[in-house]
């Protein structure tokens, strides 16, 4: 267990502290999935004419050698995913109040989000 | 440990849906339940909807031009029209819970009225592009 410590007068703050990684991830992924989207929105508005090309070109531009276009797109990809991830078991833990079905929809939830992955890095990372 | 333990809590367990249906949420709680909702429409959508739509409009000119024509589509227009407005509260919700995080806006009057505004953007959003979407421009 982690070093005990106490919250004001009564409380005494235990366990693993998950629940203050999951906080933070989920605001962290949000400003990066915010700050990705102004990004693209405005790289779409400045484009000369939004067409295949100009599109494709926000997620397969380099600088030098770096796919930059690339490694933001998946850096966005995988915010959403531990986005989702933190939300929708949120969801589960707030409604669901089965332990086994709890966890057969966890598992679900985690086959969704990773297949979404492998989908997304397929077509991304094949342009 | 807390000391819970010792005074239990009354719980209320016998609300029926009718109920939970006929309560007047504030506008920050509406904002809230449709933050949830959007958030899970969002995930359910993202290998069925949003990932094969941008497989399609990356991949190749010929992909694009299907992508276009399935969007072409009422009804794929109306799904990603609620798609777009569930991404646009999703977002607005979101940046006022990150700067609620920040201890700012706060007390009730100001919280009620960010709830507001949060309703105001992404409706308004969402008619502008739902207008672009179905070709207003």
């Amino acid at each position: 267990m982690a070093t005990q410590e106490r919250l004001g007068t009564k409380r005494l703050v235990v366990g693993s502290h998950y629940g203050t990684l999951d906080f933070i991830v989920q605001r962290c992924t949000a400003v990066i999935m915010a700050v990705y989207t102004l990004v693209l929105f405005f790289g779409l508005l400045f484009s000369s004419e939004i067409s295949f090309e100009s599109w494709r070109h926000l997620f397969t531009f380099q600088l030098g050698v770096l796919p930059v276009g690339q490694l933001l797109a998946t850096l966005a990809f995988f915010s959403v995913v531990w986005h989702a991830w933190v939300g929708v078991r949120d969801i589960w833990m707030d409604y669901v109040t089965s332990a086994g079905l709890r966890l057969l929809l966890q598992v679900l939830t985690v086959l969704w989000l990773v297949g979404s992955i492998v989908y997304f890095a397929k077509v991304l990372w094949s342009l | 440990m807390s000391d819970s333990a010792s005074k239990p809590r009354p719980q209320f367990r016998n609300l029926s849906v009718a109920q939970l249906l006929s309560y007047r949420l504030p506008l920050a709680g509406k904002s809230s339940i449709l933050h949830r909702a959007s958030g899970a429409l969002l995930f359910l959508s993202l290998p069925l909807v949003i990932v094969p739509l941008f497989a399609s409009s990356v991949t190749s000119p010929e992909s694009f031009d299907a992508m276009k024509a399935w969007v072409s589509n009422p009804i794929c227009k109306l799904i990603l029209l609620v798609l777009i407005w569930g991404y646009l509260h999703h977002f607005c919700a979101g940046i006022r819970y990150l700067v609620l995080d920040l201890h700012i806006g706060m007390d009730k009057i100001t919280a009620q009225k960010s709830a507001g505004l949060v309703f105001g953007v992404s409706l308004a959003l969402t008619v502008v592009f739902g207008l672009k979407l179905f070709g207003a421009w």
